[in-house]
């Protein structure tokens, strides 16, 4: 029969082209729309130190293709650069190190374009941010002076632009991420057994109907067909049944929902030619996970609490569609459905008829969003695509770098210190890891250009950031390690630093997956990592 | 002003900053394994082996060549596809169609001056236990848990505590889309490849019947074009997974199946990632996980610094896709481990079931999947897969049921081979249910 079909109707092709190919691995993790959001962002890397942390990173953005990066380094390469830098050869001795580094970076995709300053027309870090096109995130490597920091920072603010600072040193790092504001996330990719939501308990009459035809006669189905009832099908008809002979009440207590899994898992068929049925073996595994009265997840609840007053806010899609959203659940006390069906054994026809009442539900439920964000002033011109994107990851959105400008830096980093020294006290007993907040401090000591700094001067520098830190015996190692290592990269930290910069920036362009909040030590020793927010 | 004495190496201006860490001990390194005098010039002369030239082979190579290590030698049998260059990042569009690790060494030799790598374009397989001995590390970037199961199963056979210098540390990385894992195996000392493959349990498989009669699923069929269609019609002789117009064939297959079944979701993509079994991969995630495994192989090497292995964690997980969160752990060694463990694994059977499923399920169980098991069981051989001769003659003993018929009892010992996995034999103790 199917090859009838096949001389009638030859489908159209759909062959990749030569950069689809190119790119095949990672479009499989960000699509077309996260590929679109690389190649049109521009990276500048203000480049200093041994240099190679920075240059790690670009590599990793200029292979998957962002469309341009730019790198501003001082320096001239040096016999130490070519132990450390993998960009750079016997060639390079004497060159401006960003020059060379460009050159060698350029080679690995010829669909990136890339520049180097200083250079005969642009002199200064201030002019190159005043003459260049605007950057879409901008990266600097520790040691830096603080002159360049600020300018940097005040560039950030004026367009908006993401900052990462990031400092490499031995066997440590670690980076921070400087986000302009608050960061919305609506495509988290989440795991996929995490995003079933099929709404057993509040089933919509469409359902009801559909789970009660298949099973209105059930005890004589044939074995095929008993043996074939999708379990959401199995689980709704049981679930009627406790309802029933319970008051109408759901099975609710854990008790209770292994009693009712008793209950679905013994009416399978054990006479059949398979000795059981898988379908209700299914329904019986999905009792506990599925039988859940839904709850506001966390994220969300955030989202719906954030005070979204900044300008660019109130213009923004996403606050639009999170209002129409939120309103949505005050109504209706629940969340947009987001329509998938997990696989399940059924019938192919039977099986797709429920994927169909799902869907039909989540269209409608979208529909209705998409109604309240036209109706909202400036919500006229909003991607219905961006709704149902929403939609469907309603449950998993994320917002990260809430924090308001209240506290200051200093007393953020002495707030978050005291809390990670004191769980230290208690790491034996709670068999936690030990704070990486000690690696943070002392390299933070020698962020900044100058001549190398004695061990006393280091922990000095850590009491003035945390006062009574630099007792602390922990830091006080991280300090000699530190010293150890006298500001100078290992070529395998910066290429590890490099790969997580590089990760954390993708997601903040292509506005997927979700970024760290904010800074991240890397400890090569024990080689771990700590999200801190710093 | 720091302390602790600098020994500048062969190269004192080129290798600054790695000396400052190698030659010098910090507050965490164990003085009693540490010579900053020597531990340069004994790094220097170590032979290093990296196995798999590919995404995390590349970045190997490179981070191995900028930590001081001379003498490196890469294996891969693979040659290059326009799909690697997003991330295999030695490699142009005009080497695609070479060998990888021909094309990676060259580069890496040419830019990293001093540095000798030999590349040897061929299966691991292909080298006997002579070869890996020359070897003082190994560090692996496959995406084959096959080939990791036969270079760990080889190593930790190779250990003998007569011969000296046979211990070789394994070093493994694996990564997927933004998640990975670096691992450092000590043979017979830490828990090995095969303690933990219950970690990399097999993906379940979709029953047969449900591609044959109910598809529900677009990978379902593409699965069925794939298993079904293609032996029923043989457009080809051999299935390539690798030529677009066998992949375009599948696809327009599935495409019809999906249409009579009114299923969506059919691409050319779709089909090739499910046919291919495609990994998505990146350079930045090969980026962390290979210079993870390099900052073993240097602290290994020059004992700067304790090493994951010793003394406790020899396991770090990765994961960027939320955040960013590692896990650094300990995995016990097994003592049922059927490589490096003294006592035989456990195996739960039916005494009622055939050989022939005993057989079959080889393959599925998480903690033994293998695909072309032979059997013995005290000295008598139940099932050969070859030679063709052994074959013919064992094979009337897969209709037989293990107990009544073989006489096999409750607790008893199988010993249990596969041509993945070179000599080395899997014991395994029956368990009756």
């Amino acid at each position: 029969m199917t090859e009838i079909v096949m001389s009638q109707t030859p489908p159209i092709l759909h062959r990749p082209s030569e950069k689809e190919r190119k790119y095949d691995r990672q479009l499989r993790l960000w699509a077309a729309s996260g590929q679109a959001a690389l190649e049109s962002a521009n990276i500048l890397l203000v480049n200093s130190g041994s240099g190679t942390v920075g240059v790690e990173t670009l590599k990793n953005l200029v292979l998957p293709g962002i469309g341009r990066f730019a790198i501003y380094d001082e320096a001239k390469v040096e016999e130490a650069d070519l132990g450390i830098n993998f960009f750079l050869d016997e060639d390079s001795l004497g060159r401006s190190r960003a020059e060379s580094l460009t050159g060698h970076l350029l080679e690995l995709n010829p669909e990136v374009q890339g520049d180097a300053y200083p250079n005969e027309n642009v002199k200064t870090l201030k002019s190159l941010l005043t003459h260049s096109p605007v950057f879409t995130t901008i990266m600097y490597t520790h040691p830096i002076t603080p002159e360049n920091i600020s300018l940097l920072e005040s560039y950030g603010q004026q367009h908006q632009t993401p900052l990462v600072a990031i400092h490499s040193a031995g066997f440590y790092s670690y980076f921070r991420i400087h986000l302009p504001g608050a960061f919305p996330i609506v495509d988290t990719h989440p795991d996929e057994t995490a995003t079933t939501d099929l709404r057993l308990l509040t089933p919509w009459p469409e359902l009801v109907a559909f789970a009660e035809e298949l099973t209105k006669d059930i005890d004589n189905l044939s074995d095929f067909e008993h043996g074939h009832l999708p379990y959401v099908v199995i689980l709704l008809h049981y679930l009627e049944k406790w309802k029933a002979e319970h008051g109408g009440s759901h099975p609710s207590t854990y008790k209770e929902k292994t009693e009712f899994r008793r209950i679905v898992q013994s009416s399978a068929r054990t006479k059949n030619a398979e000795g059981g049925e898988e379908n209700f073996d299914e329904a019986a595994a999905a009792v506990l996970k599925t039988l859940v009265v839904p709850s506001l997840p966390s994220g969300l609840k955030g989202i719906f609490e954030y005070e979204h007053t900044h300008p660019a806010e109130q213009r923004s899609g996403f606050w639009l569609i999170a209002d129409a959203v939120k309103a949505f659940y005050e109504k209706h006390k629940c969340l947009p459905l987001p329509g998938k069906v997990p696989d399940m054994k059924a019938q192919s026809k039977v099986y797709i008829q429920l994927q169909n009442i799902y869907k039909a539900r989540a269209r409608k439920d979208a529909a209705e969003i998409l109604e309240t964000v036209q109706a909202t002033p400036g919500g006229q011109n909003i991607d219905p695509a961006e709704v149902e994107l929403f939609c469907k990851n309603a449950a998993f959105v994320k917002l990260i770098n809430t924090t308001t400008g209240t506290i200051s830096r200093a007393d953020r980093l002495r707030e978050a210190a005291a809390q990670e020294f004191a769980n230290d006290e208690n790491a034996e007993m709670t068999l936690q890891p030990l704070s990486l907040l000690p690696i943070y401090l002392a390299m933070q000591a020698t962020a900044h250009v100058e001549d190398w700094p004695s061990r006393e001067e280091i922990l000095a520098r850590v009491a003035k950031m945390v006062p009574g830190s630099d007792e602390n015996e922990r830091v006080r190692q991280a300090m000699e390690e530190v010293a150890r290592a006298e500001g100078g990269e290992l070529h395998n930290v910066a290429a590890l630093t490099g790969g997580m910069v590089a990760q954390e920036t993708i997601k903040i362009i292509t506005k997927q997956y979700i970024p760290i909040d904010n800074t991240c030590v890397f400890d090569g020793i024990n080689s771990r990592c700590q999200i801190l927010r710093l | 002003m720091p302390s602790g004495q600098v020994y500048p190496s062969s190269e004192p201006a080129r290798w600054k900053y790695l000396d400052r860490i190698r030659t010098r001990a910090g507050p965490f390194t164990v003085p009693e394994l540490f010579n900053g005098e020597t531990s340069a010039e004994a790094q220097e002369k170590m032979k290093v082996l990296v196995i798999g030239a590919g995404g995390l082979g590349c970045e190997l190579l490179k981070n191995l060549a900028l930590s001081g290590f001379k003498d490196i030698h890469v294996i891969d049998m693979d040659t290059i596809d326009i799909s690697n260059l997003n991330r295999q990042f030695l490699f142009r569009q005009s080497d695609v169609g070479k060998f990888k690790a021909e094309v990676a060494a060259a580069f890496v030799e040419k830019r990293v001056k001093g540095v000798k790598i030999t590349p040897h374009n061929c299966k691991i397989q292909d080298f006997d236990e002579d070869f890996y001995m020359q070897f003082q590390i190994v560090v692996c970037g496959l995406d084959s848990i096959e080939a990791r199961r036969w270079i760990n199963a080889t190593l930790v056979n190779m250990v003998d505590d007569t011969v000296e210098d046979s211990y070789k540390p394994l070093i493994d990385g694996g990564t997927e889309g933004f998640k990975g894992q670096a691992r450092v195996i000590l043979p017979t000392i830490t828990s090995c490849l095969e303690c933990q493959l219950d970690m990399h349990a097999p993906r379940a498989a979709v029953p047969l019947c449900t591609l044959a009669s109910i598809p529900r699923q677009p990978e379902h069929c593409i699965e069925w074009a794939h298993v079904i269609a293609w032996d029923k019609e043989k457009p080809f002789p051999q299935l390539d997974k690798d030529d677009p117009e066998h992949i375009t064939w599948l696809y327009q297959k599935a495409l019809l199946r999906a249409r009579e079944f009114n299923i969506s979701g059919i691409t050319y993509s779709l089909t090739q990632g499910v046919v291919k079994n495609i990994i998505p991969a990146i350079a930045a995630t090969n980026s962390v996980i290979a210079a993870a495994c390099c900052n073993e192989a240097l602290k290994i090497a020059t004992s700067c610094a304790p090493y994951l292995g010793y003394p406790d964690n020899n396991y770090m997980m990765y994961s960027g896709n939320d955040s960013i969160y590692t896990y650094t752990f300990r995995h016990e060694k097994k003592d049922d481990c059927p490589v490096c463990g003294v006592s035989a694994r456990e195996l739960q059977v039916d005494p009622k079931w055939t050989l022939q499923e005993l057989v079959d399920s080889f393959a599925t169980r998480p903690e033994a999947q293998l695909k072309k098991p032979s059997i013995r069981a005290e000295g008598k051989t139940l099932y050969m897969q070859s030679p063709p001769s052994l074959e013919e003659q064992t094979r009337p003993n897969l209709e037989k049921t293990l107990a009544e018929e073989l006489g096999l009892v409750d607790g008893q010992e199988i010993g249990v081979t596969d041509p993945a996995f070179a000599t080395v034999s899997f014991k395994f103790k029956l368990k009756f249910t």
